[in-house]
């Protein structure tokens, strides 16, 4: 009985962490840069086809395409800064969606003349399918590795945010461009850097995303909505938030999937509902 | 010179006035509502592929007349059925079709019967495969599958072959819930227990609380019903990795989850799992031999599938028909001639069953297996002429009117 529970409870956490390295790179665009970039999901599809067209019909190995998948994704998202997005970041909203849902249509199309519509399979190596079996319980290999691997990701992004040059330069150029520009800071190069990086995350997410949830032209659209209810609910600007909300969300959505199933599907939107009104701002927003 | 320009004007008149009656007479339209992008895009790659082999094999022309197809995308529609409406308006009434056909999905195809009944113009359904849809209007033919047959099938399978109980697990919406009922149905009737059962949304990114669920009620059995997409080769992985595999449970299923893609996703985890299914591209049979290699042809080597062998068996509908008609595409006509047509297909051999415009047909029983290395589907079993159980109690019960409609 404990055995199935813990068992249920890592299941949502490691959820959690899936959650967490899909929406990561949104909480650098949208939550710092303050950019309604609902294109996320598509630069996460660019890591996706970039790690399966690898293996594949390459024959690398898993874990040498993510540093890849990273890199296309950053490299694409830099070639649509610089044409595109520069433009917008002074823009409403309102253009920002429209010009990032655009995007998220063309991809969605691209991808399916270049891919074609079926499914992606992937089939990862031996050491990271099945099941270690601790004592009583048992975990699966996969889910242990996503965990670490957003436990990593964690770590470097609050790192690199919070206790380097660049770092601070970022926050600063964020809060308030006029005075980051007014103390010599390259804005917009800042910005470019920042950017990539964020739609570099969604590439690994991508990457890493698609052994559980598989991999078709419509994925920028499919996961979309969770990947907003996370930077939504943990606060916009927040590694940590994204985290710790990406874990909660994904628990409450196992364990009502699991006890509740008729209306299981439900409650995680429920629970969203409840947060934003008891903390609009997200539940570790900074302001 | 005014003369000349008088004589032009009055000789394309003329030319016009002969052309323009003729070319409506050598023309049948007809109009394609499929799944083309979303969730579901791949179902109208592989439903769309097989129209065009069959018109490449069979021609474009029947009593004369040429064949021309129109083509909507109903999108990602399982959330949007009044989409399929709307198309199925503009299509007749914009574009003049004079036949409708495909519906990749359940839902376009309920809310097209109002459409059908009020212009009287005829439908094939391609796919959608819920039992009742061809209750809703005497103008829909299926050359899918009511997928009652194919699960309640599998269930009989299994409880005479020594299963007990059975734990279901299937999508939350009109097939899953129609498999749902008719497997328990057989199960229970043959004898066995049902010791639980779970429903999941269409959308779904994680299974791991329902694959959890089936595990923990320890049944000896696990039955599954996922449509076609992106839900399979997750819901299989989910399996694997939670330890369900065909060596600790038996795993039954419809034929979505041993499809090609998913298979491959599963890897060896899915040896053994055994489904209940129309087709599979390793049937063996001349006729399939050249279906297959035809359709590989034209998609780059992919393997065709249930939703590819629907379209095709359908274009042969539409075609046979016509011929019967000798080119009238009107919809009591037309669905007058489709009735009893057999044929030999490249699943086996199927008819139009008069009564209720459904397809009857051969469901095999079938285990994951390496062949060459490779995992496929291999029929170890069969029954014969299967006919849409839920409609044949419909029709005891006196539930439905002499054209197979339900009555009101």
């Amino acid at each position: 009985m404990i055995a199935q529970h813990v068992s249920l409870l890592f299941d949502g956490f490691a959820y959690g962490m899936l959650l967490f390295v899909l929406s990561v790179g949104l909480s650098v665009t949208l939550g710092m840069m303050n950019f309604v970039n609902l294109a996320h999901g598509s630069f996460a599809m660019i890591g996706g086809y970039v790690t399966v067209t690898l293996m594949r019909n390459v024959g690398w190995s898993f874990f040498a395409t993510l540093p890849v998948a990273f890199l296309a994704a950053a490299a694409a998202s830099i070639v649509l800064e610089r044409v595109l997005y520069r433009r917008m970041y002074r823009a409403t909203d309102l253009d920002q969606s429209l010009l990032t849902i655009g995007i998220v249509f063309m991809s969605i199309a691209i991808a399916a003349y270049v891919f074609g519509t079926t499914q992606q399979p992937v089939q990862l190596p031996e050491y990271l399918r099945g099941r270690v079996i601790v004592g009583e319980f048992s975990f699966g290999v996969y889910r242990l590795f996503l965990t670490a691997a957003a436990l990593v990701i964690t770590g470097v992004m609050v790192a690199g945010l919070e206790y380097t040059r660049f770092g601070a330069q970022v926050r600063a150029c964020v809060d308030n461009q006029r005075m980051a520009r007014g103390l010599g800071l390259n804005v917009d190069r800042v910005f470019m850097i920042t950017f990539a990086l964020g739609s570099g995350l969604a590439g690994l997410g991508g990457a890493l995303a698609i052994e559980v949830v598989g991999l078709d032209p419509n994925f920028g659209l499919a996961y979309l909505v969770f990947m907003l209810i996370v930077v939504a609910v943990g606060g916009l600007a927040s590694i940590r938030g994204a985290f710790l909300t990406a874990a909660l969300l994904g628990i409450i959505d196992i364990l009502s999937k699991y006890y509740v199933p008729q209306v299981g599907s439900f409650i995680l939107y429920l629970v969203m509902v409840g947060f934003l009104v008891w903390r609009p701002a997200g539940l570790f927003a900074r302001r | 010179m005014r003369k000349f320009y008088v004589g032009i004007a009055a000789l394309s008149t003329a030319v016009m006035l002969s052309l323009s009656p003729a070319q409506a007479q050598g023309t049948i339209k007809i109009g394609l509502i499929m799944s083309y992008s979303g969730q579901f895009a791949d179902l109208g790659t592989m439903m769309d592929t097989a129209v065009k082999l069959y018109v490449k094999e069979h021609g474009d022309t029947i009593a004369g007349k040429k064949i021309e197809f129109i083509r909507k995308d109903s999108g990602a529609a399982g959330s949007a059925p009044d989409v399929a409406k709307r198309l199925a308006q503009e299509l007749i009434v914009r574009d003049k079709v004079d036949i409708i056909a495909g519906f990749s999905l359940t839902p376009d195809a309920f809310a097209t019967a109002d459409v059908l009944n009020e212009s009287k113009k005829a439908a094939v359904i391609m796919n959608a495969a819920t039992a009742t849809i061809t209750t809703r209007s005497p103008f829909f033919v299926r050359t899918s599958l009511p997928l009652p047959a194919a699960m309640g099938s599998l269930a009989t399978w299994a409880t005479k072959n020594g299963i007990k109980q059975a734990y279901t697990m299937v999508t939350d919406y009109g097939p899953g819930i129609d498999s749902e009922t008719a497997f328990h149905g057989a199960f229970k009737a043959g004898g066995g227990t049902i010791v639980g059962s779970v429903r999941f949304p269409v959308v779904s990114p994680d299974f791991s609380a329902f694959v959890q669920r089936a595990k923990d009620s320890k049944s000896e059995a696990i039955f599954i019903f996922v449509p076609g997409g992106t839900q399979p080769a997750a819901l299989g992985k989910a399996l694997a990795e939670h330890g369900i595999t065909p060596k600790t449970t038996k795993i039954l299923s419809s034929g979505e989850l041993t499809n090609d893609e998913p298979l491959k996703s599963m890897g060896d985890a899915a040896e053994g799992i055994i489904s209940g299914w129309h087709y599979s591209w390793t049937h063996k049979s001349a006729n399939n031999e050249k279906f297959v290699k035809g359709f590989k042809e034209m998609l780059g080597g992919r393997n065709p599938d249930q939703f590819s062998v629907s379209a095709y068996d359908g274009m042969h509908v539409i075609y046979e028909a016509l011929k019967k008609t000798n080119g009238n595409t009107d919809g009591v006509a037309f669905i007058a001639a489709t009735k009893g047509l057999t044929w030999e297909s490249p699943r086996g051999p199927v008819s139009i069953d008069p009564e209720t415009r459904d397809i009857v047909q051969t469901i095999y029983l079938r285990r994951v297996e390496k062949v060459n290395g490779m995992l496929q589907n291999v029929e170890f079993d069969k029954l014969e002429k299967v006919k849409d159980p839920v409609k044949v109690v419909m029709k005891a019960e006196g539930k439905l009117n002499p054209d197979g409609t339900v009555k009101q």
